[in-house]
């Protein structure tokens, strides 16, 4: 694939983050920011795949797609009533949260551009990653990912805790 | 021109400055506490886009394992957090969280 082809659909799936992303937080329903979120997920899952993280895309698409999405889409419709389908957010601050998202983005690209250029090692990551996962997170990370195991296994023990009906029966 | 045609480093920087900055602007607006936390989920994959740009742009790994473990504990904040919200709802009738000061009736 020519460097012309690829710069086009990075173009393509940069601005699919971005209007989504936009779009996400811009819209008054709730389920359209639900479903928009869904094409944010998948563009930064594509920007994964343009940095030769692979296996990281996968997962993307497999636990943000599959699973916290789905977990979302589970919350709109748990707290939200049957008679009124369109729910709409109500907004707050809006010329406060304006001025943060200016002031940072203005902010962080501000000094990304003005600094003169970042120090570079002179090799990037190349071909496929599933390898190198699999060694690092065995070898040097397999303590963190010891910890991050009894996470999950306490947040689900938790989240089952908390989201359980209550003996009463007045759920 | 050149900086526009061959993708680097900053064009990655630039789309998580964005998606941090939708994020924040969801998070300070927003009342249903669903919403705040679909801002929560940009913020973190902002963070994920720039720790997978530097590493892609040094050659080491520190950056792909720092990801993989934010995706894992991103996924473990949204159940607790959707079990909090349904539990908020169930006693409130109600996920506007800029009218919840406690936890309890």
């Amino acid at each position: 694939m020519s460097t012309q082809t690829t710069t086009v659909i990075f173009y393509l799936f940069a601005a699919l983050t971005v209007c989504s992303a936009a779009f996400v937080v811009l819209t008054r329903n709730v389920i359209y920011s639900a479903f928009s979120l869904l094409f944010t997920f998948f563009g930064v899952a594509a920007l994964y795949v343009f940095l030769s993280a692979d296996f990281l895309a996968v997962t993307q698409v497999v636990v943000y797609v599959g699973g916290i999405l789905v977990l979302l889409l589970f919350g709109v419709m748990f707290t939200n009533s049957i008679m009124n389908p369109g729910q709409k957010t109500e907004v707050s601050n809006t010329l406060a949260g304006s001025l943060l998202f200016l002031g940072v983005t203005g902010g962080v690209l501000y000094s990304f551009f003005a600094s003169p250029g970042w120090m570079s090692t002179g090799k990037t990551l190349q071909g496929s990653i599933v390898g190198p996962v699999g060694f690092e997170t065995m070898s040097r990370y397999v303590l963190p990912f010891e910890m991050v195991s009894i996470l999950l296994l306490a947040a689900l023990i938790g989240a089952a805790f908390l989201a359980r009906f209550d003996k009463k029966g007045n759920s | 021109m050149q900086q526009l045609t061959t993708i680097g480093l900053n064009h990655y920087l630039t789309i998580s400055a964005l998606l941090l900055g939708f994020g924040l602007f969801a998070v300070m607006t927003r009342k249903n506490a669903i919403v705040v936390l679909m801002g929560v989920e940009l913020i973190l994959n902002a963070a994920n886009i720039n720790f997978l740009a530097f590493s892609k742009y040094n050659g080491g790994m520190q950056g792909v394992m720092f990801a993989l473990f934010v995706i894992v504990i991103a996924a473990a904040e949204a159940a607790i957090a959707l079990a909090v919200v349904i539990n908020i709802f169930k006693i409130f009738k109600s996920v506007d969280v800029s009218e919840r000061d406690s936890l309890k009736e």
